[in-house]
């Protein structure tokens, strides 16, 4: 479990910069990037807690 | 500014007693804190605050790299030796040298302060509990007073809310705001990045002009440098963080703060100014500063959750300590009404937009009414014994007011305060260190005259 959380974490936080880095690169439509950042948000701070609580 | 975390590390554990071996704790457990400490709502505010007054990019980012070293350097050779030679906190040490009724003096200037800086952050997260209501108007740079009804309704909401859970204690908007550091952090980041391709031209000069809106005055590469330092002078200065540093086993721990300055008082300052050097470029000198719509075009709404959340993990702390301030000033008072009484205060301020569109002015302020006491600390540690002045006064002597260290707290400040608008300083930041020296010199002159043996030495002897 707390390894899944883990991996979601950084794949969330991935998830929270790769986005504007692509639209900042034209390689992503804004609204995809502003959708992608609101899912990255709330898979991290589901996946936080976990990964914290365990360490 | 400041955050909640790191007062995990300084929970009412060794108020009144030196920080035992056991309990002091290496120096990861500090540079997590003060990472998450310094990346908070105010950010939102500082950096765009600085294209207002026409900051070049070649002063910005030399007068950060600069300033956050020098601040650095202050916590690491000043706040940290103190911190470990004394092991304890700033109230406790602070009673020792001035007695109890000039430190529910201290309580009561420091929870006002964190009572206005809360209501900024109340100001803060209403722009962006705002954005969907088209009601709501945003304050613009030059508004002090409440901008209609819908604006106020959300403040008070805000501040309610925000004072409940205060009243609650705050170790879950602590736990909120650890889970928050990271990815807080790339928000900002993230934010800029999406605003690059947006911009007319992406050539530094035109987005970082160099040129102040309206009436603002200019500041220049001094001005960063000295804000960047002395922002946060309460902190290190006025030793505040020797409540956290106590805690330091090696002095190591005392360049922790960098991660704070370096992340949060440097990249997340540069990217919030980029936000407004937008909207700038956009709309002239009526555009806005306020952070929610900014963020908001930028990156939709996760920039709002993490405003609100930056505003909120900001604020409730500061409301939970004012809380206490107020506490110490009336013991009798219990700790929920306190907080109740420092929420309201807290609230009304939030309502008046001056304090977080004049946030640069506010924290010179508090820097320079908090910072002085600092100085008398570092007088009494380090200089005291060599100087023939009494260490700790006011314990050893059984003194309740210690008069020498009231005349050195409040008179340097007051001519602080009458120099900056005497001189037209741009910002009170430049006159912070001054004071702090001239309240150093007043301790130790006033010092020799009234309390020239230790009092009662013979028995600490």
């Amino acid at each position: 479990m707390k390894n899944l959380a883990i991996i979601l974490g950084a794949i969330a936080l991935l998830g929270t910069i790769v986005p504007p880095t692509l639209f900042l690169m034209d390689g992503m439509a804004e609204g995809t990037m502003k959708l992608t950042m609101l899912i990255a948000c709330v898979v991290w701070f589901v996946t936080a807690p976990v990964w914290m609580r365990a360490r | 500014m400041e955050n909640s975390p790191v007062e995990n590390l300084a929970a009412e554990e060794y108020e009144n007693e030196r920080v035992p071996e056991k309990a002091q704790k290496g120096p990861s457990s500090f540079w997590g804190m003060y990472a998450g400490e310094h990346t908070a709502g105010t950010e939102f505010m500082i950096g765009p605050l600085f294209v207002a007054f026409g900051v070049g990019f070649g002063d910005l980012i030399l007068g950060l790299i600069l300033g956050n070293f020098a601040a650095v350097l202050t916590w690491r050779y000043l706040t940290t030796t103190v911190a470990m030679r004394t092991r304890y906190t700033l109230y406790h040490k602070l009673e020792m040298i001035c007695g109890r009724r000039l430190v529910s003096g201290y309580n009561l200037a420091n929870g006002l302060l964190f009572c206005f800086l809360a209501g900024a952050m109340v100001t803060v997260s209403a722009t962006a509990v705002g954005v969907p209501f088209e009601n709501v108007q945003m304050p613009s740079f030059n508004d002090t007073m409440p901008t209609g009804l819908a604006w106020s309704v959300v403040v008070v909401i805000i501040g309610a809310v925000m004072t409940l859970v205060a009243t609650r204690g705050y170790a879950t908007v602590a736990k909120v705001a650890n889970y928050a550091a990271p990815w807080m952090f790339l928000i900002f980041i993230a934010a800029a990045l999406a605003t690059i391709p947006k911009l007319d031209s992406r050539q530094v000069n035109d987005i970082w002009t160099g040129i102040p809106t309206g009436d603002n005055m200019k500041i220049g590469f001094w001005g960063v440098f000295f804000f960047a330092w002395f922002c946060n002078a309460a902190m290190h200065l006025g030793m505040s963080d020797m409540s956290v540093l106590r805690y330091a086993r090696k002095a190591s721990s005392g360049w922790a703060p960098a991660a704070g300055m370096y992340l949060g008082h440097c990249i997340a300052w540069i990217c919030a100014s980029l936000l407004f050097a937008y909207q700038i470029q956009r709309f002239g000198d009526a555009a806005s500063p306020a952070p929610g719509p900014m963020v908001f075009e930028a990156i939709g709404w996760v920039g709002l959750i993490c405003v609100v959340i930056a505003g909120w993990t900001t604020a409730n702390p500061t409301i939970y300590r004012a809380g206490l301030a107020f506490q110490g000033v009336l013991p009798k008072l219990s700790r929920a009404k306190a907080t109740l009484a420092a929420g309201a205060v807290c609230t009304i301020a939030g309502l008046f937009p001056a304090f977080a569109m004049q946030l640069l002015d506010f924290v010179g302020i508090y820097g320079m009414v908090l910072a002085p006491v600092g100085a008398i600390i570092v007088v009494d540690v380090f200089l005291a014994d060599k100087l023939g002045i009494a260490q700790d006064p006011a314990a050893q002597g059984g003194l309740s007011f210690n008069m020498a260290a009231l005349i050195a707290w409040v008179v340097p400040a007051a001519i602080g305060f009458w120099a900056v608008g005497f001189f037209e300083m741009p910002l009170p930041t430049y006159a912070t260190l001054p004071v702090w020296i001239g309240s150093g010199i007043c301790y130790i002159i006033l010092s020799k005259i009234l309390y020239a043996k230790p009092v009662k030495a013979v028995q600490t002897a």
